[in-house]
């Protein structure tokens, strides 16, 4: 039984030591989300084209309501697809 | 009361260059007409379109930034609705965030274009992170 539970790792066990998530345009001072900019906003949806929550994404709530505005409007502007296949290929 | 505003427009691929420019001029004049004043107007040209508009692929995109009365947006959004050539648009009032954006925004594509005009010149000296 002791010989079980005294079992030594080479290398330390890896713990999932999460990166603590952040609102990015806090941190960087960001006041106005673009909406005409659908290359920047591609990173707040997912490959189907729809918009990642804040618990993926670490946006603050003020922030997410204007990433969802500005998705919302590049969508009606097609700049953004409603709905699509694989959106990010290249990442 | 003054407000700024933003507008977006989509129009048909099917017209020429000219038909194109004729169509802004069109719509730059309704603007004039109803008292407002243009800040600043860019042209897209033809765009590929994220999905299908109207059977359409492609649109000549244009924007108008300018400052008017409220009341001469919903007369304005008519003149849209009435032209068969515009296949989209979208009209936002804009805060005082987005005035800021809005400004940096012209100024760093009228850096753009002075550097591709001049691609040996120096490099533009402060670094303007915009993402």
């Amino acid at each position: 039984m002791a010989q079980q539970t005294d079992i030594k790792y080479l290398t330390p066990i890896a713990v999932d030591i999460r990166k603590k998530k952040y609102c990015r345009f806090k941190k960087s001072g960001i006041k106005y989300i673009d909406y005409k900019d659908g290359e920047f906003l591609k990173r707040f949806v997912n490959e189907q084209g729809r918009i990642l929550p804040r618990r993926l994404t670490g946006t603050s709530l003020k922030y997410q309501k204007k990433v969802a505005q500005a998705v919302k409007r590049a969508r009606h502007l097609a700049l953004l697809p409603f709905v699509t296949d694989n959106l990010k290929s290249n990442n | 009361m003054l407000n700024h505003y933003e507008t977006v427009f989509i129009m048909t691929p099917v017209l020429s260059e000219e038909q194109m420019k004729e169509t802004v001029k069109k719509f730059e004049k309704i603007l004039l007409d109803k008292g407002a004043e243009i800040v600043h107007q860019e042209n897209w040209g033809l765009r590929k379109l994220e999905y299908p508009i109207a059977k359409k692929t492609s649109g000549f995109y244009h924007l108008f930034e300018f400052v008017a009365e409220g009341s001469v947006v919903k007369e304005f959004e008519l003149q849209y609705r009435r032209d068969e050539k515009i296949m989209r648009y979208l009209t936002v009032s804009m805060d005082k965030h987005a005035i800021a954006y809005a400004e940096k925004r012209r100024n760093l594509r009228k850096e753009k274009a002075a550097n591709v005009e001049a691609p040996v010149a120096e490099q533009p000296a402060e670094n303007t992170n915009n993402e």
